[in-house]
């Protein structure tokens, strides 16, 4: 009956104040790099690093904030299938306008 | 006699609430991933006016509320450990910096479009037809992208307040947080959404 009553995230190791601050000194530090590179003009490259570093950011909330890392492999399970499906989106409909 | 009775009165499964919450989030993915192909397909098509038009928006305000939004994730991530330590008031406290950050980014996207409307650009405006096409589209998205994120700002702020009084009369309390860690997920993929929208609008120059 304890068991039930606990929150599930008790049987894992709980994160600490400490660990999310380190975060978001990270995402702070993220946010002023891409700033950074977008203001020496590396032309068409300025979209691929800005977008490398939002999805890494992504990743770093998305694993610790929302704990993902932290929770049952079922929910990185859904997470992917859900990114995989938007991932055929934008490549199929790429196939219509970038790869004719 | 009173544990059996307990059993009766708990029922709960906070994995099932979560993994429901994920799949909301999933829908809220596809909303904004249909609207970031839009983006994408005329930006292919138009990569020259997208720069352009990209220039009319102040860098400096999108960074700032880039660092808003980051904070407010944090504060709300820190709301749930404190929660998790039992200790209530800083849980109101941190649930409650999460809603202000959240104000004050509206009021500066209020500023931001307040001065792009007092300069005539503004969907229909006369001032914006004038212009090639490819910058028209642009305003368009910036529009309905960001004010469709905006809208979700406005029902995560309703959210973490209902939270914030949750967790003041204590009905979200140290062993049955769940609810709050929904409302927490809700607000990081607010701010995920954010976290792609920033570049796309501010940064291609």
């Amino acid at each position: 009956m304890d068991q039930q009553n606990q929150q599930h995230n008790h049987d894992h190791q709980p994160i600490g104040y400490a660990r999310y601050i380190l975060l978001w000194f990270g995402l702070i530090a993220l946010t002023g790099t891409t700033v950074a590179i977008a203001g020496i003009h590396l032309g068409k490259w300025v979209i691929i690093t800005s977008l490398t570093i939002a999805s890494i950011k992504s990743l770093l909330v998305l694993n610790v904030f929302m704990h993902l890392k932290f929770e049952d492999r079922i929910f990185r399970i859904f997470v992917l299938v859900a990114l995989a499906t938007l991932i055929v989106f934008i490549v199929l409909t790429f196939f219509d306008y970038a790869f004719y | 006699m009173i544990s059996a009775a307990e059993n009766i009165h708990i029922h709960r499964d906070d994995v099932g609430t979560k993994i429901g919450m994920w799949l909301f989030l999933f829908t809220e993915l596809i909303l904004f991933g249909g609207m970031f192909i839009v983006y994408a397909v005329y930006r292919f098509k138009f990569p020259a006016e997208f720069q352009l038009a990209a220039m009319e928006l102040d860098t400096f305000i999108g960074t700032v509320n880039t660092i808003i939004l980051l904070t407010s994730s944090l504060t709300i991530a820190l709301s749930i450990v404190a929660i998790q330590q039992g200790r209530k008031y800083l849980s109101v406290l941190l649930i409650f910096s999460t809603i202000l950050l959240a104000i004050l980014f509206l009021v500066n996207k209020y500023y931001e479009w307040g001065h792009k409307i007092s300069v005539g650009i503004y969907p229909q405006s006369e001032e914006l037809l004038k212009k090639p096409q490819g910058e028209i589209i642009y305003f368009g998205l910036y529009y309905v992208m960001t004010g469709l994120h905006a809208l979700h700002v406005v029902i995560g702020i309703v959210v973490l307040m209902i939270m914030g009084i949750l967790v003041a009369r204590g009905k979200i309390k140290q062993d049955a947080y769940v609810r709050l860690e929904a409302g927490g997920l809700y607000w990081h993929l607010v701010d995920i959404i954010w976290i792609f929208l920033f570049p796309l609008f501010y940064l291609i120059t």
